[in-house]
Formats: structure tokens, C-alpha cells, sequence
């Protein structure tokens, strides 16, 4: 089936661009993909982009979609094969009311830890294993957050699942203990592995130095 | 979790939350009978409490018992079960992925810089104000020559946005700053929103919103 011309303007090392291509890989979708240099916005991308000028966009026909769980949504309604979100109604706005978890209450925290270093990375700890702990009850009895197979929640948490253990690595901190928290551990190793995620990861050797730099630039500026 | 208890809609609420407002205009729209219940925030219910575990805030609908939250999850929930008449969002993917953008922009955007608007004072306050006119040139822009922002029907975007209309008189007062003057267009929308039945009974006298506000600047000891 012709795809009509599907594009993701993204950058390699974007975990919100990667939500895109991972469901784009569940639905079969092929696309073009061109790389954004974010210190040098395109042309393109502040056409398709004006209001927010951020990756991942995803334009199809010529027409852009913006900011990732619009995306994923749209995806969803255009290709009806495998779906992403569940069809009932109430299920739909768990899984909606979970990303909006994830978003607002989890990653925030979890940022704040890599970040920050004292009293402050004290607090944001705290709040990281309050809110892991929350979604590791989610997790429960399942294989997926979205239950039997990869969906929308899956792929909106993913990125936690290589960008955890860089954190852990690089500010030698347990986020994700297997012990304390192992329905999480055992998720995060899962989608890992799964066909889905396989070969789409940034590598490792790019991507801990650029964030070993980005907690030095953050621990500067708090000087 | 349900209640078996538990049959119809309930709407659990506090009377200024634009939040609020957005589930209760659209269940007016779709003509949904649902029991509203007044919660005192400084004494939450056990059964918001039990409903929304995770922020215990309002609003909360609650379907035969099973709660759902976060405003414009609610919303589109409203939409998809009341699907029958009255589509608050269109049928087509692209126009939803608008739609959804549009709201999420205005989630992300307008409470927030609002919000400094009456709580700051100084060079904070001007930067919030700069920042507010911003948010609103680029709505104006969006609406266009349009009726709403849905373009002929009234829905999701407009919904998502208009409580906060009766909020500009006191972000008006407050900063300093006239909405008229800046988005004209905008303004003239609202008034087109408030001719609707289901806008103009759930939307309070902007100077009942300021006495809240002064009430709350008291609280937080502001000025």
C-alpha cells in the first residue's frame, strides 16, 4: 500500500522522535526521515513547526503534525491495522490520563535527578521513586503497559527504559532497583528486546557523552 | 476503580475551575444528565480521594461508578461515549490532530502564564504579560475569520479555551493589560461562545473569577 509521502523531521538522539518511529514501525509505515539540526533550525521545520519549532513533526500528504502524542494519535487513526490505543472509550482515556502521568509527573522528576546534585537531587529522587512506584503498581500482572502487546503507553514511556540505566550509569544512582521495583525491570527489559525497539536505539557511545555534557552544563549554571 | 453503587454521571467539580467548565459545557452540549457535586479543596471528598488517586484533583467524571480525569481527557471521553450528536471533534484524522493540537497548546499555555499574570509583581509580571499577548495573538491567528475554531460547530478547541475568557477581566486587572485591545477577534469569538446556552450557563461573571483571585492572592499572600 502506497504510504502517500510520509516524513519525520527528527534528531538521532530525541527520545520523543523515537516514539515516532517505533509506531510508525508497528503500523509498517515506511517514511522518509530527515535530521534536524536543532542549533540550525530548517527552513522546513519552522514551516511545519511555527508555533513550537521541535521535533519529531510528521507531515503527510504536505500537511505537518506536531508534538508526539498528537502524532501517535493521528497515526492511529489513519493506519487501523495494529492498533496503538484500545477501542473502548474508557480504556482510551486511561491510556491518555497514563501519558499525561508520564509527562507531567514522572519525566519531570527523573530529569531533575540527572541534573541536579545535593539537597535538590535529594527532593527530585524522591519524587522520582514516588512516581516510579506508581507506575510500577500499573504494571502489575501485565507483560505491557498496554497489556499482551506493544501500544501507545509502551511506546510513550520506552525511552525510559535506555535512558534510566544511562542515568544510573553516569550519577551512580539505582532509579530502577530490580528488587524494589520489578515489574518495572522486567518491562524495561522486554521492550528492549522486542523486534519493535530492535536496532532503532541511539548508540551508546554517542549518546553517553552528549548527556554526561548535558549534566555538566546543568550542574555550571546552578553555580 | 467502579463503584457499583453507582449509576449515571457525576461530575465532581469546584464552581470556578475552567477546567471544569470544559467537562461541564460539554456535557451540555451533548444534553447528558449528570449529578454536579461541589468539592471543598481544602477538604477533598473520600470519593475523589478513591477516584483520582494519583492528583486528587478536580474535575473527576465519574460513568456508572468508573472515574475518569484530566480535563480534556474528559472531554474527548464525552465525545466518544455521547457519540451520537453534537461532535465536538471532526471525523477527520487530520483536523482532530489540529484540534488536539490546538488544545494541548492552550493546556500547556494559558493557566500557567495566567496564572503569573496575578500572582507576580515587576519584571516577572511584564514578562508574563509579553508572554500572555503572545499566547493570544497566536490563538487569534489560529481562529482566523472562522465563527470557532472548529470553523462552522462549535467544539473541542473552543471548548478547551473559552472558560478562560471570563478570566481576562482579572488577568486584565491585575497586569494591566486590555484583551480587547490586543485580540480584538478574540474577544468577538468569545462573545459568539457565550451566545450558546451550554457556554453561558456554566461561565461565572468575570468579577465573582477576581473576587476568587483576591481571595487566593490573600491565601498565597501576594501584594
Amino acid at each position: 500500500m502506497q504510504d502517500q509521502e510520509v516524513k519525520l523531521l527528527g534528531t538521532w538522539s530525541s527520545p520523543y522522535v523515537l516514539r515516532i518511529r517505533w509506531a510508525l514501525r508497528i503500523k509498517g509505515i515506511e517514511y522518509e526521515y530527515i535530521e534536524e539540526d536543532l542549533r540550525n533550525k530548517s527552513p522546513l521545520l519552522l514551516e511545519y513547526n511555527p508555533v513550537h519549532k521541535k521535533v519529531p513533526v510528521l507531515v503527510h500528504k504536505g500537511r505537518a503534525i506536531a508534538e508526539s502524542l498528537v502524532i501517535l494519535e493521528y497515526i492511529d487513526e489513519t493506519w487501523r491495522d495494529n492498533p496503538l490505543l484500545p477501542r473502548d472509550p474508557y480504556d482510551k482515556a486511561m491510556a491518555r490520563f497514563w501519558c499525561k502521568f508520564g509527562e507531567e509527573k514522572l519525566s519531570p522528576p527523573i530529569w531533575r535527578v540527572f541534573v541536579t546534585q545535593g539537597e535538590e537531587q535529594k527532593q527530585a529522587y524522591a519524587s522520582a521513586m514516588e512516581n516510579l512506584e506508581i507506575l510500577e503498581k500499573e504494571l502489575e500482572g501485565k507483560r505491557f503497559l498496554s497489556g499482551e502487546a506493544i501500544g501507545l503507553l509502551d511506546i510513550f514511556f520506552g525511552s525510559l527504559a535506555y535512558i534510566i540505566p544511562m542515568y544510573e550509569e553516569i550519577i551512580e544512582m539505582k532509579l530502577v532497583d530490580p528488587s524494589k521495583l520489578p515489574w518495572l525491570s522486567k518491562w524495561m527489559e522486554e521492550f528492549l528486546n522486542s523486534p519493535v525497539v530492535k536496532d532503532t536505539l541511539p548508540q551508546k557511545d554517542k549518546l553517553l557523552p552528549r548527556y554526561l555534557a548535558i549534566r555538566d552544563t546543568f550542574l555550571a549554571k546552578r553555580e | 476503580m467502579a463503584d457499583a453503587e453507582m449509576k449515571g454521571v457525576v461530575l465532581l467539580d469546584l464552581w470556578v475551575s475552567p477546567f471544569g467548565q470544559r467537562c461541564r459545557i460539554a456535557l451540555a452540549e451533548k444534553g447528558v444528565e449528570y449529578e454536579y457535586r461541589e468539592e471543598n479543596l481544602a477538604n477533598k471528598s473520600a470519593l475523589l480521594v478513591k477516584s483520582n488517586p494519583v492528583h486528587k484533583k478536580i474535575p473527576v467524571l465519574l460513568h456508572e461508578g468508573k472515574p475518569v480525569c484530566e480535563s480534556l481527557i474528559i472531554v474527548q471521553y464525552i465525545d466518544e461515549v455521547w457519540s451520537d450528536h453534537a461532535p465536538l471533534l471532526p471525523a477527520d484524522p487530520y483536523a482532530r490532530a489540529q484540534a488536539r493540537f490546538w488544545a494541548d497548546f492552550i493546556d500547556k499555555k494559558i493557566y500557567e502564564c495566567g496564572t503569573r499574570l496575578w500572582k507576580l509583581k515587576g519584571e516577572a509580571q511584564q514578562e508574563a504579560k509579553k508572554e500572555f499577548v503572545e499566547i493570544l495573538t497566536l490563538l487569534e491567528g489560529e481562529l482566523g475569520d472562522k465563527k470557532y475554531f472548529g470553523s462552522e460547530t462549535f467544539g473541542f478547541v473552543d471548548i478547551a479555551l473559552i472558560p478562560f475568557s471570563s478570566w481576562f477581566y482579572t488577568y486584565e486587572t491585575c497586569a494591566g493589560l486590555s484583551v480587547e485591545a490586543e485580540v480584538p477577534k478574540l474577544v468577538a469569538w468569545a462573545k459568539r461562545c457565550m451566545e450558546r446556552e451550554s457556554v453561558a450557563k456554566t461561565l461565572y461573571d468575570p468579577h465573582k473569577v477576581y473576587e476568587f483571585v483576591l481571595f487566593l492572592k490573600k491565601k498565597y499572600g501576594v501584594e
